[in-house]
């Protein structure tokens, strides 16, 4: 095959803030690094996080590592595995003093520190007082971070391959991973990607659902990539969907604007989170509000014509406090529906908006697939961020969470490949074989003739998954969601391009993202159906208890007959006693 | 609704041409990205940049009825009919409304846009009053879309040589900033008739930029602190 190959000690995936952590941890160390992206880095979807960062820096309200461990774990519904917890929410304080002097322009305190914010399930000494614990750059903390992070790989002198999207792994026979079949969008030629180890980091998969707080490109390239080489997905059953999305747009508005104040009425104007979270209010968990949301609309105290949202009061924080704490939702609000937050409340609706599960990984970034006994790490891949299961957010996420687990496990991931790449000094030679896979699947896009479409194919499968795996499931709505999407499955087959050129098709790139949409989708309804609890994100109604004697396990999904075997939580801290499973109030 | 879209494919056409579509159901609210993506629901072979939808990544800058802006963020509701679409001027064209951003990207790392310090990093943050924090907002909200740069006619004239508006603001974020320690080197690499000088004042920047900013007073307080420096 005569294709174009290129070198290097390590090849990572993705250009948000996971990857680029990893990315400028490696270069610093002098490793030569390829930065593979499907855009341009600051365009990756770190960039729209708002809220903030989670870690105990105490420089607003009384805290410590320990508590906010603590939140994490209740937090995660008690799936989140307890050592990774813990050495995130450790290392948490220091990544944050490392990304200010990094240049992330924090918002600060008087005392010149930096500003942190109250957040949902956030508390002092262990269940206690609210807490303060999210480091905030206003309402642009992502966009804050991903841009210094960028900058300071263009310092370090990171490699970039911009607009290349990657197509598959290549695995040696063993099951090394020896690197990518990568391709670049504005030629249309692939590329070899060579590197000793190879680090995924190309988050979530939000566009599985048709009303989301997601980007375009948020279609899980990176899961879809690990399934196809034979690698399972943990607990993709839990996806969360996130409080306060613009009704029926999906536009996120962050949970600070509940930190700062906000709270959610209903159509008789009542603050009814006080009914489901008597202490914690608005600010109790993700999973707690959204489906304190739904059950409202449900029940028939919506607002609006059709009565299908609630509404996010924000005009009794006064104009100073959203200009200066809240400017980016301002804006959007303003842009998107016409009304200012200073005066009018915001139409919200619980909205598809992150991947808790993904592609299984220990506290360094390392991915690890059971064995007879217990399980080992596949050699030469590693995956951080949205697009790994650490696990540390278990069936929910806490906010503030995302944006700390990027940088925590990007770095980690750094770190482990220098000490990786100091014993491995050589590349494996490449078998061509190992290409095989990738360049099938470009070549079926080839096919010409009449066929269905991939816009009709994503409009039907997001359709489907939101219907039928949203924040309420049953058995029922759950086998017939899987039927449909295995249809789906079926009519890709069927699927034509009619532009075949070559310079900058995006029509190709999007045949190529639907691929593994309708993969992840299968995922996602499969380990739902088969979880007869309700935990975290994954709430059933015909199973409406959490079942810890049954079901405190990860799922693990694998592509091959849509199998699905299970594995143990890691109860066990790196140093501190576990958290035992509790009932879980807010 | 009629929309006029510029359309190029090196492979099959010599030059660049403007396609007609229609829209139909066009519903209120939406924007021109909205339209565009319906547009290739039936053509799938116009090619777009576009991510985020909300303003934030910075894709999708286009020339829309003549001025700069992006898809996501421009309501159909404001535009004249028929909306004309075209990519951002002053830059290479790789296909219909995609153009090649090499030559803007190579003014933002030229200005070295990273925070610099030179002492030893404390354990704690480096501390920074809200004043001095404030002196950041209108600056560090850049998304590097390149609507100001490529509507500069100082750009298109001189597009090697003159920074450009998005990379001087980044170049004024970091001397704007307390924590930097670079300013005399900042200063020096802007100094010269090209770099910055080129800036003629013309405001297209400020006239176009979907997040508000102003490069252009950027620019001038650059300008002062290089008076400053010199007396």
């Amino acid at each position: 095959m005569n294709i174009a190959k290129r070198k290097f000690d390590v090849l990572v995936i993705g250009a948000g803030g996971g990857g680029l952590r990893s990315s400028l941890q490696l270069s610093q160390a002098e490793a030569k690094v390829a930065v593979v992206s499907k855009v341009f880095p600051t365009r990756s979807h770190t960039v729209a996080a708002q809220g903030g960062m989670n870690a105990a820096l105490a420089n607003v309200s009384p805290d410590n590592w320990h508590w906010h461990m603590f939140d994490t774990v209740k937090g995660s519904d008690y799936l989140g595995d307890q050592d990774a917890i813990e050495y995130m929410c450790r290392a948490a304080s220091h990544l944050v003093y490392e990304l200010e002097h990094q240049g992330v322009p924090f918002s600060r305190l008087e005392n010149g520190k930096i500003y942190q914010r109250p957040f949902g399930g956030q508390s002092q000494n262990f269940g206690g007082e609210q807490a303060a614990r999210t480091c905030a750059a206003a309402d642009r903390t992502g966009h804050a971070i991903l841009h210094s992070l960028y900058q300071q790989n263009i310092r370090a002198k990171t490699h970039f391959f911009d607009e290349f999207f990657a197509i598959d792994l290549i695995r040696a026979d063993d099951g090394m991973i020896l690197g990518a079949l990568v391709l670049e969008i504005e030629t249309g030629e692939p590329l070899i990607i060579e590197a000793k180890t190879t680090l995924l980091a190309t988050g979530g998969v939000g566009q599985l659902f048709r009303t989301n707080t997601n980007a375009r490109i948020n279609t899980g390239d990176g899961l879809g990539m690990a399934l196809r080489a034979g690698i399972p997905l943990e607990d993709m059953e839990f996806f969360q969907f996130h409080p306060t999305g613009i009704a029926g747009r999906g536009m996120l508005i962050t949970e600070g604007a509940r930190g700062e104040g906000g709270f959610l009425v209903n159509k008789d104007g009542e603050r009814f989170m006080e009914r489901y979270a008597p202490h914690a209010k608005d600010l109790a968990s993700r999973d707690v509000v959204s489906r304190a949301i739904s059950t409202e609309v449900r029940e028939g105290r919506g607002c609006g014509e059709n009565s299908d949202h609630v509404m996010l009061k924000l005009d009794h924080l006064g104009k100073e406090v959203l200009a200066k704490r809240l400017p980016g939702i301002s804006s959007m609000v303003k842009t998107f529906l016409g009304i200012d937050p200073a005066e009018q409340s915001i139409p919200v609706f619980p909205t598809a908006h992150y991947t808790m599960g993904g592609i299984p990984t220990n506290k360094v970034g390392q991915v690890v697939v059971p064995v007879e006994q217990g399980e080992e790490s596949v050699q030469g891949l590693y995956a951080v961020g949205e697009c790994a299961c650490v696990s540390v957010h278990g069936a929910n996420r806490l906010g503030g969470n995302s944006l700390l687990d990027i940088v925590v496990f990007g770095r980690a991931a750094g770190n482990h490949i220098i000490d990786f790449l100091k014993d491995n000094r050589y590349h494996r030679p490449l078998e061509e074989q190992g290409l095989d896979m990738a360049m099938e699947r470009l070549a079926r896009w080839d096919k010409k003739g009449q066929g269905e479409t991939v816009a009709n194919i994503k409009y039907e499968l997001q359709s489907i998954m939101e219907e039928y795996c949203g924040v309420f499931r049953t058995q029922d709505v759950l086998d017939k969601g899987l039927e449909k999407v295995l249809e789906i499955e079926q009519r890709m087959a069927d699927v034509r391009l009619q532009d075949h050129s070559k310079t900058f098709n995006t029509a190709r790139i999007e045949a190529l993202e639907l691929e593994n949409l309708v993969d992840l989708a299968i995922a996602t309804v499969a380990s739902a159906a088969k979880r007869h609890e309700s935990r975290g994100a994954h709430s059933r109604i015909d199973y409406p208890d959490r079942d810890d004697a049954r079901w405190l396990k990860h799922s693990l999904y694998y592509k091959k007959e849509n199998h699905i075997e299970y594995k143990p939580v890691r109860l066990k801290a790196m140093t501190v006693d576990t958290f035992p499973p509790k009932e879980r109030v807010y | 609704m009629l929309f006029k879209v510029q359309r190029y494919n090196p492979e099959t056409d010599k030059k660049p041409y403007m396609q007609e579509y229609h829209l139909d159901d066009v519903t209120s609210g939406m924007m021109l990205r909205d339209a565009l993506l319906k547009i290739k629901e039936s053509d799938e072979t116009l090619s777009f940049r576009h991510s985020c939808g909300e303003g934030v990544c910075g894709s999708d800058a286009l020339n829309i009825n003549g001025k700069n802006g992006l898809g996501c963020l421009t309501p159909l509701s404001e535009l004249k009919e028929p909306i004309e679409v075209r990519p951002v001027p002053g830059m290479p064209i790789i296909r219909d409304l995609v153009v090649d951003m090499t030559q803007f990207f190579h003014h933002y790392r030229a200005v070295k846009p990273y925070l610099t310090v030179h002492d030893p990093m404390p354990e704690v943050e480096l501390a920074q009053t809200p004043e001095e924090r404030d002196k950041l907002d209108g600056l560090y909200e850049c998304i590097l879309c390149g609507c100001c740069t490529t509507s500069c006619p100082s750009f298109w004239w001189n597009p090697d040589k003159f920074r450009g508006p998005a990379a001087l603001l980044q170049a004024y974020r970091f001397l704007a900033d307390s924590r930097d320690q670079a300013t005399d080197e900042r200063l020096q690499d802007l100094d010269g008739p090209y770099r910055m000088f080129r800036c003629h004042t013309i405001m297209n920047c400020v006239n176009v930029c979907p997040k508000e900013l102003n490069p252009t007073k950027a620019i001038h307080h650059i300008k002062q602190m290089m008076i400053k420096e010199m007396v």
